[in-house]
């Protein structure tokens, strides 16, 4: 296996660029998303059919080598979020599950005491835990040791593209971090990707600024070169911020009268 | 009879999940059924009859983040 694998739960992945599947113009853009981003973690939810279209199934559209990570979006309770990733489980859908508990219909804020108590049934239960969580560094202390895979902290709202505003917090969570941290939502350009990934973020979540781009699957590809820029970066070695300026070109030696 | 689907009272002519499942012209590949809160396979569909007021919820995965 590639020696920087993503480890979640023991699972290796090449890529580090989760993405969703939501807001899509078109479904037959996912395949060439996946394709273009190389991502092998896709979002999907689970919602009541609606009886005069039929009943959809987004799983069509995604290829079969690609890791689903059903979402628990809807739930508004620990208890809500288990029965749904029971129910994607029982589906076929594999072990993964994000935890999505929001009950704020303006900002999307998750609900962190709720999400830690699904993740402790569920971690328990046998699934891989991804728990999308407001970046509050205690609670992921508190996720890693109720068995969370990953920790998944927001840098801004969902679809909101404001990229990394809780960076100071994501830093902390990061520092403290004994499991891979993947920043989840608000990531609007490559840039909020690359940055995410130069301090040390494992992996990145991207569903609105792909899929509302006006070239999906180009802004797809932009984000993968990101994610692997900024990886890149960080297994490198960026230098120190300073106060003041350090030349970079000698100081001795000037054509002209000293 | 009258049992409640996705939320919603309906009048169904049919006595199991499978048939429910073919009444409302869905694919039965793309559908998860919970009957009474339990969830139900599919291979387990024709075995389950449905009983005045109880609750089915049919679901499916859509696109999300």
């Amino acid at each position: 296996m590639h020696s920087d694998a993503l480890v979640l739960s023991g699972r290796a992945f090449r890529s580090r660029l989760l993405t969703g599947t939501g807001k899509y113009p078109s479904r037959e853009m996912i395949p060439r998303v996946i394709d273009a981003s190389r991502s092998e973690i896709m979002t999907v939810a689970l919602r009541r059919v609606d009886f005069s279209s039929g009943g959809d199934n987004i799983l069509d559209a995604i290829p079969r080598h690609v890791t689903l990570l059903p979402n628990t979006s809807g739930a508004r309770t620990a208890a809500e979020a288990v029965r749904l990733a029971r129910i994607a489980r029982e589906a076929g859908c594999g072990d993964f599950v994000k935890i999505e508990v929001v009950v704020d219909d303006v900002f999307l804020m998750p609900d962190n005491h709720e999400t830690l108590r699904a993740t402790e049934i569920l971690a328990k239960d046998g699934f891989v835990v991804l728990p999308y969580v407001s970046p509050d560094p205690v609670v992921a202390r508190q996720l890693e040791d109720a068995g969370a895979a990953a920790v998944m902290p927001l840098g801004s709202p969902i679809g909101s593209n404001r990229g990394l505003r809780t960076r100071e917090l994501l830093r902390i969570i990061i520092e403290n971090a004994r499991l891979p941290v993947i920043v989840d939502a608000g990531i609007g350009k490559p840039s909020h990707a690359a940055e995410a990934m130069e301090m040390g973020a494992a992996a990145v979540l991207v569903n609105t600024a792909i899929a509302s781009a006006a070239d999906p699957v180009g802004m797809a590809r932009a984000f993968a070169l990101a994610v692997d820029a900024g990886r890149l970066a960080f297994r490198c070695g960026c230098g120190a911020e300073r106060e003041r300026a350090v030349a970079s070109s000698p100081l001795t030696g000037f054509l002209r009268d000293m | 009879m009258e049992i409640v689907i996705n939320g919603k009272t309906e009048h169904v002519p049919v006595v199991d999940l499978a048939a429910l499942v073919k009444w409302k012209g869905l694919r039965p590949e793309v559908v998860v059924v919970e009957h009474n809160e339990k969830i139900v396979r599919r291979k387990d569909w024709a075995e389950t009859r449905l009983a005045v007021a109880d609750h089915v919820e049919i679901l499916s995965f859509v696109g999300g983040g």
